[in-house]
C-alpha cells in the first residue's frame, strides 16, 4: 500500500469494556440488553456493533448486532439478542449474563442502512422478527426528533406475542402522526384492521405502498435472507427503484 | 481483556481450531451478505470487462467468457460477519488465465472489482494473480445461486468474502489503492481474517 492509502479512512473502531446496566425479557425469545460504554460512544439509526466474549483459555467469539436504541440516548445502548439454540453467544446472553457483567463492544459499524430525520421521508421499513431491531432505532429517532417524514414498518412475526417492541409501537401507532405500524402474523389470524395474517408476499408489499406517497425516499428491510429476499423483490416490482432500497440480512 | 465471566463457548476440536482465523465461527449454511436487492442479470447481457484505469482493455460475453481454461478451487472462506465456512468448491476462470487470454500483464498494484449493481472493492493484484483467485461461475458443480454472487462472482477465499465482488462485470487496474463502496464505509482496505483486518484501523 502506499503511503497515502495507508490512513484510514474512518477513525479506528475500537474495543472497549461496557457494563450490562439492564436486562428486559422482549418476548418469549428475545430479551433486550442495555449495555453502558465506557469511552463516548454516538451512532446514526441502523448502524450496528460487534460484541466480544473472551472464554478462559483465550478463545473468543463474537458477533453482530444491530442498535435497538435512539441515537438520541447514547449512554444506553439496547441490543435485542434473541436466543438461537445452536449458538454459543446468544445463549451465554440468555443463561448467564447479569446486571452489572462487563463484556467488550465496538462499534458503530455500518454507514448505508442508516437513517437520520434530515434524510427525510417517505420511508418504508419492513422487518421480520428480530430485524426490527436496527428499524426499531429509526422509528424512535423519528419520535424524537417529531419528524414529519411519513414513515411506515411492515412488521412480521411469528405470533402476537413474538412481536418485539410491540406496546412501544402500538402506542406511536396510536398517536396517527407521521408513524404507521403495520404488523402481519405468521402463524395466528391478524388482530387488528389493516394487519396481515400470513407471510409478507408480492400482493401484500404491493397494498403496504398504496398507503404511502409514492415515489418512495427509502426502504429499509431487515430479517432472515428469504424475508429480505421476498420483500425487497416485491419493492423492485411494485416499481420502487432499487437504488432507493438499503437490506440487511441476518446470517445465522 | 481478561476472560468473560461464565463464558466458555462451544467445545472446540483442535484441528477446526487451527484452521479457523481469530473471531471466527464455523458455520455449515451459507448465509448471504448484501447491501441491497439482489440483481437480476441477465446472461444474455452479461459482459465481464477488463480496464486500466478508464480505459477498457478487454471484454467478453457469457459464452466466450466460459470458453476460457477452467480451474477449480476448494477453499476456506471467511466472512467479515464472524462465520466461516470450510472446503468451499468453486469453478471458474483463474484471473492469471483472464489476464492471458486478455494478453497482457497486470499493469498496475492495485484493482477495484466492480459490480453489476453499483458496488465495488478493491483488492491488491498480488492477491489476485499467482493462482490465488478467480472469477467463479460454479458453487459446488452448480450454477452460483444470484444471492451468493451469480452468474459470476469474483473469488479470493483468503481475504474477506467481502472482497469476493459478487454479480463482478468489470475489473479495474488502479494506479493507486482506491477504496471501494465497504472500504469507504469503514471496512478495512486489505482484509485478511487472519490479522482480523476487519475495519478501518484493524
Amino acid at each position: 500500500m502506499t503511503e497515502a492509502s495507508a490512513s484510514p479512512i474512518t477513525p479506528a473502531i475500537r474495543w472497549q469494556r461496557v457494563t450490562i446496566n439492564k436486562i428486559e425479557k422482549r418476548t418469549p425469545t428475545v430479551t433486550s440488553f442495555f449495555f453502558t460504554p465506557s469511552a463516548p460512544f454516538s451512532f446514526r439509526a441502523g448502524q450496528h456493533v460487534e460484541v466480544r466474549l473472551t472464554a478462559p483459555d483465550g478463545y473468543r467469539a463474537q458477533r453482530a448486532y444491530s442498535i435497538a436504541s435512539a441515537p438520541e440516548d447514547p449512554g444506553k445502548i439496547e441490543l435485542a439478542i434473541e436466543k438461537l439454540e445452536t449458538g454459543e453467544v446468544s445463549p451465554f446472553f440468555h443463561e448467564v449474563a447479569q446486571v452489572g457483567d462487563e463484556i467488550e463492544l465496538r462499534g458503530p459499524i455500518g454507514g448505508h442502512f442508516v437513517w437520520q430525520a434530515e434524510d427525510g421521508g417517505p420511508v418504508l421499513l419492513a422487518g421480520a422478527g428480530s430485524g426490527v431491531a436496527p428499524l426499531m432505532s429509526m422509528i424512535r429517532h423519528h419520535a424524537n426528533r417529531n419528524s414529519e417524514a411519513p414513515m411506515l414498518l411492515l412488521l412480521s412475526a411469528r405470533t402476537w406475542e413474538d412481536v418485539i417492541f410491540r406496546d412501544e409501537l402500538l402506542a406511536l401507532d396510536a398517536k396517527k402522526g407521521s408513524f404507521r405500524l403495520v404488523l402481519t402474523i405468521t402463524r395466528e389470524a391478524q388482530r387488528r384492521a389493516g394487519d396481515y395474517g400470513r407471510r409478507v408476499d408480492t400482493p401484500m408489499i404491493a397494498e403496504v405502498l398504496t398507503r404511502m406517497r409514492s415515489p418512495l425516499k427509502r426502504a429499509f428491510v431487515c430479517g432472515s435472507n428469504p424475508f429480505v429476499t421476498v420483500a425487497s423483490e416485491a419493492l423492485v416490482g411494485a416499481g420502487v427503484a432499487p437504488g432507493s432500497i438499503r437490506t440487511e440480512r441476518y446470517g445465522q | 481483556m481478561t476472560a468473560t465471566r461464565g463464558f466458555t463457548g462451544k467445545p472446540r476440536e483442535k484441528s477446526e481450531a487451527e484452521r479457523l482465523p481469530p473471531g471466527q465461527a464455523l458455520t455449515t449454511d451459507f448465509p448471504v451478505l448484501s447491501a441491497g436487492p439482489t440483481p437480476k442479470v441477465d446472461l444474455a447481457k452479461w459482459s465481464f470487462t477488463l480496464k486500466h484505469g478508464p480505459r477498457p482493455v478487454a471484454k467478453w460475453n457469457w459464452d466466450e467468457f466460459n470458453r476460457l481454461p477452467q480451474s477449480k478451487l476448494t477453499r476456506d472462506i471467511h466472512c467479515v460477519t464472524t462465520w466461516s465456512k470450510f472446503n468451499t468448491g468453486w469453478q471458474g476462470v483463474m484471473i492469471d488465465d483472464i489476464l492471458a487470454a486478455a494478453g497482457i500483464e497486470a499493469p498496475t498494484q492495485f484493482t477495484l472489482a466492480h459490480s453489476f449493481d453499483g458496488y465495488s472493492t478493491n483488492v491488491p493484484t498480488a492477491d489476485l494473480v499467482g493462482g490465488k483467485a478467480m472469477i467463479a461461475t460454479l458453487y459446488e458443480g452448480r450454477p452460483i445461486e444470484p444471492d451468493h454472487g451469480g452468474p459470476a462472482r469474483l473469488l479470493v477465499p483468503h481475504l474477506y468474502f467481502w472482497k469476493s465482488a459478487k454479480w463482478i462485470n468489470v475489473l479495474q487496474f488502479t494506479e493507486h489503492d482506491t477504496a471501494g463502496f465497504w472500504e469507504e464505509r469503514g471496512y478495512h482496505m486489505y482484509g485478511d481474517p487472519w490479522r482480523e483486518q476487519r475495519y478501518s484501523g484493524d
